[in-house]
């Protein structure tokens, strides 16, 4: 074995016997991973997304198809399982209930809706969904559920309106018959798209997907914002041991000062895999989490943690003392996991802090591991793959220079 | 006997510092050499241009044949260094420690597995090789440190203050240790600011002072520096002034050089015999109350006062 993989193996052995490291490198994210998986019913429902009964209720005031669809989608047996409705009849009701917070959203359909979209009326009224704010993830699928019938409406709506416009210009119909045709052809649409619809669960390229495990976003997310703590605790080993004299020691060993940075670095990569490695192991194991592809994945672990070891590389190389890595560590890890989707949906950020996600390999990795746990493959998480590599080369490099110029090895 | 070492106008320095100002120097094969000198005097900052940690600003030295500027890894291979801290790692056992040390040397397999043995017996920790060093004593850390430099057998040994902060057991068995790696043939520079030790372990010392060398030689030969001269050791109560003393004193015909250290006053004096009764009237008049006189051959210390001015550990 090279010196630099025995000084890595070395610091992997020192990190794996620091007990307070440990909790903090595994269980603490493991602990929050559990935490907030059972705050999802990831651990109580029987469906994958971890929601399910979503109290929701459907004030019906349309006399026409839409209406009748969208109550008979709602409370279909398909959707039994992840949906709870209730129907009332007056929207002042519905409106209450959910200031009760006894429903995650309210679907108000208003009274001649169905007639105003098939005959292209110009004031045509709106439905109207209700959102509960105190449960924004449930009554997302509700509004999701609404407007994927209001598409497949208005799909039908406009295809229609094409062909009846083409008919009347090759004069195979009159205008007094166009009016009568439209409204037929628009109410089945409108019960064609009850029979079919459910709950898609699509990627982002549109793709059909597995079944979406919260935890694959959940677990993840935790893992990478606690291997940013890991990787500037192994990169503040490099400063410790300056100053604790085993790298003046390892430097007039007979080994290049180049293979000693390298070693430790590689340490710092190698513990950060193992952290990642460990927990999403046990999460699969523990809590049936399909990954995905299990190529895809390892290459996935071993990126984010290269990502990740360049930061805490990098954190190493600037700083004047193990305190201020300390210090500056634990900032990143907040910081990062609140920009790269630690804590919630990145697509929650304002727009202009959007490019800041990219520069965290929390971002690239969550994404990632989410699409990989949707079914995505290798090839689709390429892009990821590319970021979290160039942004350990690019780091990693700065961090060699900034050494060397300093002469801290 | 052939020079293992062979230093040559070493200088290092640091913006304005010149912390080493041209120093040369050689040991021979199998000798004990001690680089004797105050706290800040160059010795840790030679040392480390010698081990190949930094690199000289001017001058060379060459090691077993090999130059520490043109073939540092050369030089590397074939020394040993025990710094003055204890340089290990705390989560690791003994065993792990000599170790890892000994990968980092070049060793492996059953050489490596027969020197872990062999030192662990050496430094006297068999039985305890499977601890975990943050679990040792001080004295017990320091005898791991000094294994370590051992493992691959080097032909010299540098060994940077090994007795600082120790307690006295363990500073006894450190130089039982130099003494008895020397009898095996193993060629030793020792750095030291304690006389004492210098005295006891060294073939030659060379006494370095900001950044020079201004003595070299056998204790004999450097205890003829001072032509013969003799030591008045001047013991006052614990409430007097004792550089007050010294400054009195060095005023005195007859009287080369005075230093104070704690509450003893050392006078360097052509003859001990002529100056005493001077030394300790004058001490009388300027109200010193001497409780006790000694007189003592020249020795290292003697040296030191005598060619700066100063006590070692001033």
């Amino acid at each position: 074995m090279s010196k630099s993989l025995l000084i890595a193996w070395k610091d992997l052995t020192l990190a794996f016997r620091d007990i307070g490291g440990l909790l903090l490198m595994l269980l603490a994210p493991f602990a929050l991973t559990i935490g907030i998986g059972l705050v999802t019913g990831r651990f109580s429902g029987d469906a994958n997304t971890g929601l399910s009964d979503i109290p929701v209720v459907i004030v019906n005031q349309d006399e026409g198809t839409i209406g009748e669809t969208i109550v008979a989608i709602f409370t279909s047996s398909d959707l039994a399982a992840l949906l709870d409705p209730t129907t009332l009849a007056d929207a002042g009701a519905a409106r209450a209930a959910i200031d009760a917070d006894e429903a995650a959203a309210a679907v108000i359909v208003p009274a001649g809706f169905s007639e105003a979209v098939f005959t292209a009326a110009e004031a045509a009224p709106q439905i109207e969904v209700v959102l509960n704010p105190e449960r924004p993830v449930s009554a997302g699928v509700v509004q999701a559920i609404v407007e994927d019938v209001l598409s497949r409406v208005e799909v039908g709506r406009v295809g229609g309106q094409v062909a009846i416009e083409q008919l009347l210009q090759t004069g195979r119909i009159t205008p007094d018959q166009a009016g009568a045709i439209g409204q037929a052809f628009g109410e089945q649409q409108a019960s064609t798209a009850g029979g079919t619809i459910t709950v898609r669960r699509v990627d982002v390229s549109g793709r059909a997907a597995e079944a979406f495990d919260v935890l694959t976003v959940i677990a993840p997310g935790f893992a990478l914002m606690f291997l940013m703590f890991t990787v500037t605790n192994a990169g503040r080993t490099i400063v410790q041991e300056r100053l604790a004299g085993t790298l003046p020691r390892l430097l007039v060993a007979p080994i290049g000062a180049g293979q000693v940075l390298g070693g430790k670095l590689v340490g710092i990569f190698l513990i950060g895999v193992a952290q990642v490695a460990i927990l999403i192991v046990a999460n699969g194991l523990l809590f049936s989490v399909n990954w995905g592809d299990p190529l895809a994945v390892a290459l996935l672990v071993l990126a984010s943690a290269a990502g990740a070891a360049g930061w805490g590389a990098l954190l190493a190389a600037l700083a004047q003392s193990p305190a201020q890595i300390g210090g500056l560590g634990s900032a990143l890890m907040l910081i990062f996991g609140i920009l790269g989707g630690s804590f919630g949906n990145v697509l929650t950020l304002p727009a202009w802090l959007m490019p800041a996600a990219w520069i965290t390999p929390n971002y690239w990795g969550i994404q990632g591991f989410a699409a990989l746990g949707t079914g995505a493959g290798l090839a689709e998480i390429a892009p990821h793959l590319g970021a979290l590599l160039a942004m350990a080369v690019a780091l990693f490099g700065v961090a060699i220079v900034t050494f060397r110029r300093r002469g801290l090895v | 006997m052939d020079n293992i070492l062979e230093a040559r106008e070493l200088r290092k320095t640091y913006g304005e510092n010149e912390a080493v100002k041209g120093v040369s120097f050689e040991i021979k094969t199998g000798e004990i050499f001690s680089l004797l000198g105050p706290n800040g005097a160059g010795k840790t900052t030679t040392i480390s241009m010698l081990s190949g940690l930094i690199a000289p600003t001017g001058g060379d030295a060459v090691i077993a044949g090999h130059s520490i500027v043109s073939d540092s890894l050369r030089v590397r291979e074939r020394i040993g260094v025990v710094p003055q801290e204890i340089a290990l790692y705390d989560d690791l056992t003994a065993r792990e420690n000599l170790t890892f040390w000994g990968q980092m040397y070049g060793l492996g397999g059953a050489r490596l597995s027969a020197r872990i043995a062999a030192v662990l017996e050496q430094i006297g920790l068999s039985d305890r090789a499977n601890e975990r060093v943050k679990t040792y004593s001080g004295g017990m850390k320091r005898r791991v440190n000094i294994g370590v430099g051992l493992l691959h057998e080097p032909q010299l040994l540098f060994m940077d203050e090994p007795t600082v902060g120790i307690d006295p057991q363990s500073r006894r068995a450190i130089l039982d240790t130099v003494k008895a790696l020397n009898a095996l043939g193993m060629a030793v520079l020792y750095t030291t600011h304690y006389m004492e030790e210098a005295a006891e372990l060294s073939n030659r010392v060379g006494i370095i002072d900001h950044g020079r060398m201004i003595a070299l030689g056998t204790q004999r030969e450097l205890a003829q520096q001072i032509g013969g001269r003799e030591t008045l050791s001047l013991h006052i109560s614990d409430d007097q002034n004792s550089s007050a003393l010294a400054d009195v004193v060095r005023a005195l015909p007859g009287v080369d050089q005075a230093s104070a250290m704690d509450h003893t006053v050392s006078v360097i004096v052509a003859s001990a015999a002529e100056a005493l009764a001077p030394v300790v009237g004058a001490a009388s008049a300027h109200g010193f109350r001497i409780k006790g006189v000694e007189v003592a051959e020249p020795d290292l210390e003697s040296v030191f006062l005598h060619l700066t001015g100063r006590a070692l550990r001033d």
